[in-house]
């Protein structure tokens, strides 16, 4: 059962591809490697919403596609979900 | 390399159509009246009203010229009746469209009045679909048609399935010297260098930051927040999408990974050679297909996450989602479903190769889920009010 895909190796959040519940043993896929992922989850992360792969701390940067999707504005541990409540753009 | 046949119209100026429309044309909104009143009468013609085409000066009439010219010379589109209010700018459209060889007729509402004028263009109109509904499809191939793309109330599946979709057909049909065309430019914010990136000569990647730091400094101006809500829209942040550096690279998908853009297009404006073109369009789907139909485009990819539900009267809208909620929510408005590339059920070339499929099949006749709806959305863009 695959739970969560992640564009490239270097990104820092997955993207849930099913509904997930917290509390569980999650499996994910690295789109350009292939590498077989693992992280657990401590949130509800609804399909098609972001998953935290590792601890941020307030001004860090997400990064998705290999590339810099803003900043971080709200400590985020791994398996927590990734969103507007605590990431926000770097363009305003 | 591969070739994909297909049957469709080849008019006299040597493009490629995939319908064959007789179209009623008001060149402004007063004149919605008499062209709808034509489409009632006809059977077979199609009145498309629109919002504008009154006391417009500069660039902004320029670009609704541009618009209803294009609308007409489209190769989707047989023949053309346009009814105005007054014959100046009525024939100016009509001899826009005459240069593509096609049949068409101008008529103007002063000194004769809705019925009168109803009548002359509806008797035109008749003998313009009889002789239309006489065209024979021909044996062309789908590498001649030029495609646009555009996604709308995107989410995180849409860079994941259904715009890397699109991109695996952008890159064939580029390889196969086919001409299709991007653009969507404030939603290319944030990832605005990887585009840059991919254009063809540094004389088009420096037009292209010329057009993107126009838009960026007109919004810079105008905003009176930070856009959160409108970049990502409602829609985007509900499916997963938090900023518009997000939204952007997913978009970016689109486009492929190996072809490069040779030019940059005003909005509506036709591009001047084969291979892949950036067009400064608006990001909403409705404006920016009418763009492109006026550029004319033939055929328009539209990936979709959330649902948007566009389509467009001569140019036929193909909608793919790789969302399953949103396959099976809406499904009478998804052409193609791509979802299974999140299970892993679905490789990016298996999804690139079914799309292909299907717009052979479309571009044959068979209509598209908006087509069958009755989705015609006509939508002038308009850049700044009137004098």
């Amino acid at each position: 059962m695959r739970h969560f895909l992640v564009h490239t190796a270097k990104d820092n959040v997955g993207v849930a591809v099913v509904d997930i519940e917290p509390g569980k043993e999650l499996s994910g896929l690295a789109l350009d490697n292939g590498a077989a992922l693992k992280t657990k989850s401590l949130q509800q992360i609804p399909l098609g919403h972001k998953i935290a792969l590792r601890d941020f701390k307030v001004g860090d940067t997400v990064i998705k596609y290999g590339e810099d999707i803003g900043r971080v504005v709200a400590n985020i541990r791994a398996g927590e979900h990734v969103h507007v409540h605590n990431l926000k753009t770097k363009r305003w | 390399m591969q070739t994909h046949k297909i049957k469709a119209y080849r008019r006299v100026n040597g493009r490629v159509g995939i319908r064959n429309h007789v179209i009623i044309l008001p060149l402004d909104d007063i004149s919605n009246n008499a062209a709808e009143g034509v489409g009632r009468l006809i059977c077979g013609t199609m009145s498309l009203p629109h919002a504008y085409g009154r006391l417009q000066f500069g660039a902004d009439l320029e670009l609704t010229f541009r618009t209803l010219i294009g609308t007409g010379a489209n190769p989707n589109v047989a023949a053309a009746v346009v009814i105005g209010i007054e014959p100046g700018w009525t024939d100016r459209i009509v001899q826009g469209i005459a240069k593509t060889g096609k049949p068409v007729a101008g008529f103007s509402i002063e000194r004769s009045g809705d019925l009168k004028t109803i009548e002359a263009a509806s008797r035109k109109a008749k003998e313009f679909v009889q002789t239309a509904s006489e065209l024979q499809r021909e044996e062309c191939s789908l590498e001649e048609l030029y495609v646009s793309t555009k996604c709308g109330e995107s989410d995180t599946t849409t860079g994941l399935a259904s715009c890397p979709a699109v991109g695996k057909v952008f890159d064939y049909l580029v390889e196969a010297s086919g001409t299709v065309s991007f653009g969507e430019t404030s939603e290319l914010t944030g990832g605005e260098h990887v585009v840059k990136k991919r254009a063809a000569t540094p004389e088009v990647a420096e037009q292209f930051m010329k057009i993107w730091n126009d838009y960026n400094d007109f919004i810079v101006v105008n905003k009176t927040n930070d856009l959160s809500e409108s970049q990502p829209t409602k829609g985007n942040i509900r499916g997963g999408l938090t900023t518009i550096e997000e939204k952007a690279f997913g978009n970016i998908e689109k486009i492929g990974k190996k072809a490069k853009f040779v030019g940059c297009l005003e909005p509506a404006e036709a591009p001047r050679g084969k291979g892949m073109w950036f067009m400064d369009t608006s990001s909403a789907a409705a404006e920016a297909v009418t763009l492109w139909a006026a550029s004319g485009a033939v055929l328009h990819l539209f990936p979709t996450g959330q649902g948007n539900i566009v389509g467009n009267p001569i140019e036929p809208v193909i909608k793919l989602s790789g969302n399953p909620l949103t396959v099976k929510t809406m499904s009478e408005h998804i052409d193609l479903d791509v979802s299974e590339i999140l299970t892993g059920n679905l490789t990016l070339d298996q999804a690139g190769d079914r799309l292909l499929d299907l717009m052979v099949h479309t571009a044959n006749g068979r209509l598209t889920a908006s087509e069958a709806l009755g989705h015609r959305e006509f939508v002038l863009t308009k850049l700044y009010r009137s004098a």
